[in-house]
């Protein structure tokens, strides 16, 4: 359980901006490995660059600088087989019913029909979402669409998820449910989860272990080991160590924090 | 809902009654215009005869060849202007002006183009509604969120995939209103033409029977092109509506 699964080895991304600013050094360096099956948060202040950092190990932005493998070969720029992306924005098409929604990924695949109804229902199953396979969109919830999103990653039978600030849209009490099924959805599909959020309870909550980052151009500055146990659910926010683990990521978080919008308060 | 569509149908119907009214009572003479009942009459007897099928069909056929381009090359238009993002900045004004031009005065150099025919009819309708297609799916496209085409990357779809896939159906409705549009222009364009400089389609029937004073003719099939363009329109607003009821946004 300790091989690792994703390694990001000294990437940097820089944005070239045409016209007036020149280039923006968005990201980077940044070295990271994530092990298989772990469940890792990224906290970081506003625009620090968590959002380029997701995208780089989904393939769909490439490095200025550096390497990013997967399972052991190098993204190039595409998003590769056995990785799901969740993102905070409701990515449910309008025009879709539910199972379809959910099916759109499955397109491509070679596989039959049978199997393909079944891992549908499957996911619908999993989500919550049997009685609702023939809605659309529009006539669900916030966090409904947030599960169908989650859904249509799952039947792709991912290895990897990254979650995009899947709940930043939310309420509070949403949130800490829609992270009790992300747990579940963790350990029932053994994949490894790498979630980016704003919110330092949820990362406190949900992680193994968390990663903060510093303001622009976004490093590493900190990893922090939660030790919760894998058959965790919200409620470890009850227990005496999960305020010391927020603590110890605002401590960390504060300082960029401040730089991050331009506080005169913030050490150079 | 139901109170207002009530509404609007009394309005329409006193308004006839009123003419109706006018009419028999010899305010308005029967050589100005015959009673609606009378028209109407006039206009059932005419589609039984069978006297205008031809012209009805040609003016019906042209415009569709019109609606047909204009819907094809509009939307595929739009999407390669989407894409080309310098196209779009120069062409941007130039769409926004483009109905400030009376199209229908270039009708002699498109017959000195094309030819007396079916063409500079086809011509011009097609140069009045393609513009409406193009507007409104550029429209349709730039409102396309990110996170949608984010997606498209992520399950692993080609660019074509994508536009067929998730573009264009989450433009449709904005497509379908300049459908809606280009069919009452493809309309135009052809009964306008056939009114100019024609010897057949419905256009011509109406101007022919003006000059005949044959006010039995010429105003059924002015009622027709009424019903024939409303009726068209209606049936597009209904699946326009029903797309955007089922998302939520009508």
């Amino acid at each position: 359980m300790t091989d690792v699964h994703v390694s990001l080895r000294n990437v940097s991304k820089v944005f070239q901006r045409h016209g007036a600013g020149g280039a923006v050094h968005a990201l980077g360096p940044i070295d990271l490995d994530l092990r298989t099956g772990e469940f890792f948060a990224v906290v970081g202040p506003s625009g620090c660059g968590k959002s380029t950092l997701l995208e780089l190990i989904a393939g769909i932005t490439r490095p200025s600088e550096g390497e990013v493998a997967f399972e052991g070969k190098a993204i190039g720029g595409r998003v590769s087989d056995g990785i799901g992306v969740v993102f905070q924005e409701d990515a449910c098409f309008p025009w879709l019913d539910v199972a379809s929604n959910i099916a759109v990924g499955l397109r491509k695949t070679s596989m039959s029909r049978e199997e393909r109804a079944s891992r549908v229902d499957a996911a619908l199953e999993l989500m919550g979402l049997r009685d609702f396979r023939a809605s659309y969109p529009a006539q669900l919830s916030g966090g409904m669409r947030q599960r169908v999103c989650i859904a249509r990653t799952l039947v792709m039978a991912p290895r990897l998820i990254l979650l995009d600030e899947p709940f930043g849209a939310l309420d509070q009490q949403t949130r800490l449910l829609m992270g009790e099924e992300v747990l579940r959805v963790w350990r029932e599909t053994r994949a490894t989860i790498f979630l980016i959020t704003h919110a330092l309870d949820e990362a406190a909550m949900l992680a193994d272990r968390i990663g903060v980052m510093s303001a622009r151009p976004g490093t590493l500055i900190e990893t922090i080991e939660t030790g919760w146990p894998r058959d965790r659910d919200s409620r470890v926010v009850e227990r005496p160590e999960f305020g010391g683990i927020t603590a110890r990521l605002w401590k960390a978080l504060r300082q960029e924090s401040l730089k991050a919008i331009g506080h005169p308060k913030a050490s150079p | 809902m139901k109170h207002l569509a009530l509404l609007r149908l009394a309005v329409i119907v006193l308004a006839v009654a009123a003419v109706e009214v006018l009419c028999r009572k010899g305010v308005i003479d029967a050589f100005t215009m015959p009673a609606p009942s009378k028209i109407l009459a006039d206009l059932w007897s005419m589609l039984i005869s069978g006297k205008h099928n031809a012209a009805i069909a040609k003016t019906m056929s042209n415009a569709g060849v019109a609606l047909g381009i204009s819907i094809a090359c509009g939307i595929l238009i739009a999407v390669l202007v989407h894409r080309l993002l310098l196209v779009r900045e120069a062409l941007d004004p130039l769409f926004a002006t483009y109905y400030a031009v009376p199209v229908i005065a270039f009708y002699p150099l498109l017959i000195i183009l094309f030819g007396v025919g079916d063409a500079p009819k086809i011509a011009i309708a097609t140069m009045l509604s393609i513009i409406a297609v193009i507007v409104n799916t550029l429209n349709g496209l730039d409102r396309v969120p990110r996170v949608l085409l984010k997606t498209a990357r992520i399950v692993r779809m080609t660019h074509a995939e994508a536009a067929l896939r998730v573009t264009l159906p989450y433009a449709m409705p904005y497509v379908l209103t300049g459908v809606k549009f280009a069919v009452a222009y493809s309309l135009i364009g052809i009964i306008g033409s056939e009114f100019i400089m024609s010897s057949d389609g419905i256009g011509f029937e109406i101007a022919f029977a003006y000059n005949n004073f044959d006010n039995a003719t010429m105003y059924p099939l002015i009622v027709l092109v009424l019903i024939i363009s409303i009726g068209l329109n209606l049936v597009i607003s209904i699946w326009e509506r029903s797309m955007l009821g089922r998302r939520g946004l009508r």
